[in-house]
């Protein structure tokens, strides 16, 4: 039986961890059908068809869809289920959200967030943000799978042509109502896939002084990160958040400034490349995973580290 | 309105997690453990509404071995009115605890059910969305604001790509992020009234639903080390070293 692959996309164009999620259900077996649910997004589907990966894509639409709550989208999946094996999806908060509501319904016990696919129904996992690595075999007849997306690479996005078949749209589930969605919008590259992240912790002070990581980011061409602790503290929103209950990244480079480094945070980001920290406390543990640390005030070392950067002729980006 | 709280007896989160040498897990054994830290946030937004007048009543409820009753009854020295310990043994996959969960709330028809979004032994993030799923409710994940308004929550909810606002239908789900508020700590005369309080006992096996493992952990093992890297005595020389070294800018 083949794999159903659950895409994310914003009803214009697939997110881009679609591609990763497809590369893991590939991994599963070769015959990967995607499953596109939302409203007016027919470009989107489009671009799903072109995934080389993808065999056979699935389009549902309705007004309903148009928000992705997962109470209208679990239905459409759970009808289509008996004809596949797996039914994967990226482990993000669209993932994390909808999947669990599948697995119940079809008495499923999820594996959430695998890094690593070691056969059809083996998987690896973190677990204890990351501390310990889990090999789960999962014995259910029927595999629910979310993905997490930067464990696989993003799979070739053009010269496939996989025919595009219409499925019927489910009944709406009445009792959730979307209010509204505030995005942040910017012109950075987005942390769950940018080639660098600069990111900020309490020791920024203040989210004013966050403007110093907006300056570096931008003459470097990166995403913006913070730990919790500095979201707590207002500094900045929720969607920089990288960590146990933030964002997975794995950035070439990861610029930890003014971040202690709790294992909460670790759990995010030790995956990174390169790992450099910027902390005037020598001890923190950020240290310990660091490439390379420099024991500083961030205050000083900010500025001086323009300063050097506006010093290279070519700055790869 | 009457608010059952899920919580979750997990190794605290500021230990440090060792993996035992012969692979089947971490090692538990006179580790601290804590409650579940987002259902911390649980249960203070539930004592939080009791408190404004919008509760009659707060449920704590954990499914576990004998130990887990500790977490209820730190429930219930912040605010919750009385405890449910549902006693089972040995591995609980997420499946299990949302069919035990949804045998009780048949049982205790709350109007709403809470819960961390996450534990943070597992890192599961499954539990709340698969009792919405079994009980057919609304689910409100990630929750970092809850209003109430009458019959309806207003849920805002943090996601990728910032915040998203749901409105529910009660009765409903909700799964607490940690911004959601600030949990208070129990104070001395608190805890001591805590232990009047009752905790009803059910022993997992009386309610008639499966709940055997599905997975089967093969292994449990450490993740790889990252090399120790080194400190550099400047800016100029950490400038030079990701340009040169590690050639990253």
């Amino acid at each position: 039986m083949a794999v159903l692959l659950i895409a994310e996309h914003n009803n214009k164009e697939l997110r881009p961890f679609t591609l990763n999620a497809a590369t893991a259900a590939s991994q599963i077996n070769e015959d990967v059908h995607a499953i596109i649910i939302g409203q007016n997004s027919a470009e989107a589907t489009k671009q799903l068809s072109e995934l080389p990966v993808i065999k056979k894509v699935l389009s549902v639409e309705a007004s309903h869809y148009e928000n992705f709550t997962a109470e209208n989208f679990a239905p459409v999946i759970i009808k289509l289920a008996e004809n596949y094996s797996h039914i994967v999806c990226s482990a993000n908060t669209f993932g994390k959200n909808l999947m669990p509501r599948i697995a119940a319904h079809l008495d499923t016990s999820q594996v959430s967030d695998i890094i690593k696919v070691i056969s059809p129904d083996t998987f690896l996992r973190p677990i204890y943000a990351g501390n310990a690595f889990a090999t789960i075999k999962s014995n259910d007849e029927k595999k629910c799978v979310t993905i997490r997306p930067t464990s696989f690479d993003p799979c070739d996005s053009t010269g496939g042509s996989a025919p595009i078949e219409k499925v019927e749209a489910s009944e709406e589930f009445s009792l959730t109502k979307f209010v509204k969605r505030e995005e942040i919008k910017s012109d950075r590259p987005e942390l769950g896939t940018a080639r660098i992240v600069v990111s900020g912790g309490r020791g920024m002070q203040s989210g004013d002084n966050f403007k110093l990581i907006t300056e570096i980011a931008d003459k470097l061409g990166a995403a913006i990160g913070a730990s919790r602790a500095a979201v707590d503290a207002g500094y900045i929103s929720n969607d920089h958040q990288v960590g146990q209950t933030g964002k997975v990244v794995v950035p070439d480079l990861y610029i930890a400034i003014g971040i202690s480094g709790a294992i909460q945070h670790l759990a995010g980001m030790k995956e990174s490349k390169i790992i450099v920290a910027i902390n005037k406390d020598g001890e923190a543990p950020i240290f310990s995973v660091a490439d390379y640390g420099l024991e500083a005030d961030l205050f000083e070392a900010i500025p001086q580290f323009m300063e050097e950067l506006n010093k290279l002729n070519t700055i790869q980006k | 309105m009457k608010i059952l709280v899920a919580v979750k007896r997990v190794i605290d989160y500021n230990v440090q997690i060792r993996v035992k040498d012969d692979g089947t897990g971490v090692v538990t054994d006179n580790v601290k453990m804590s409650t579940n830290p987002p259902d911390d946030n649980a249960i203070e937004e539930a004592v939080k509404i009791k408190e404004a007048g919008k509760a009659t009543e707060i449920v704590a409820i954990t499914v576990g071995e004998e130990k887990a009753q500790e977490t209820v009854r730190k429930a219930l020295a912040v605010g919750a009115d009385r405890g449910i310990h549902v006693k089972a043994d040995g591995i609980l996959e997420p499946l299990a605890v949302s069919k035990i969960l949804q045998k009780v709330v048949e049982k205790e028809k709350p109007d709403l059910v809470f819960m961390g979004k996450q534990a943070i032994d597992d890192d599961c993030n499954q539990t709340g969305q698969m009792l919405s799923a079994l009980l057919n409710w609304p689910q409100a994940t990630f929750a970092s604001k809850i209003d109430i308004k009458d019959n309806k929550l207003e849920v805002t909810r943090e996601i990728d790509e910032g915040l998203e606002t749901i409105e529910i239908n009660v009765p409903a789900i909700v799964t607490c992020d940690l911004r959601l508020n600030e949990p208070r700590y129990a104070s001395l005369p608190n805890i001591m009234k805590a232990k009047k309080k009752p905790i009803e006992q059910i022993v997992a096996s009386d309610l008639g639903v499966d709940i055997s493992p599905r997975l089967e952990q093969i292994k449990v093992e450490e993740p790889p080390k990252r090399k120790a890297g080194i400190k550099v005595a400047n800016v100029a020389e950490l400038v030079q070293k990701l340009k040169n070294e590690a050639k990253v800018i």
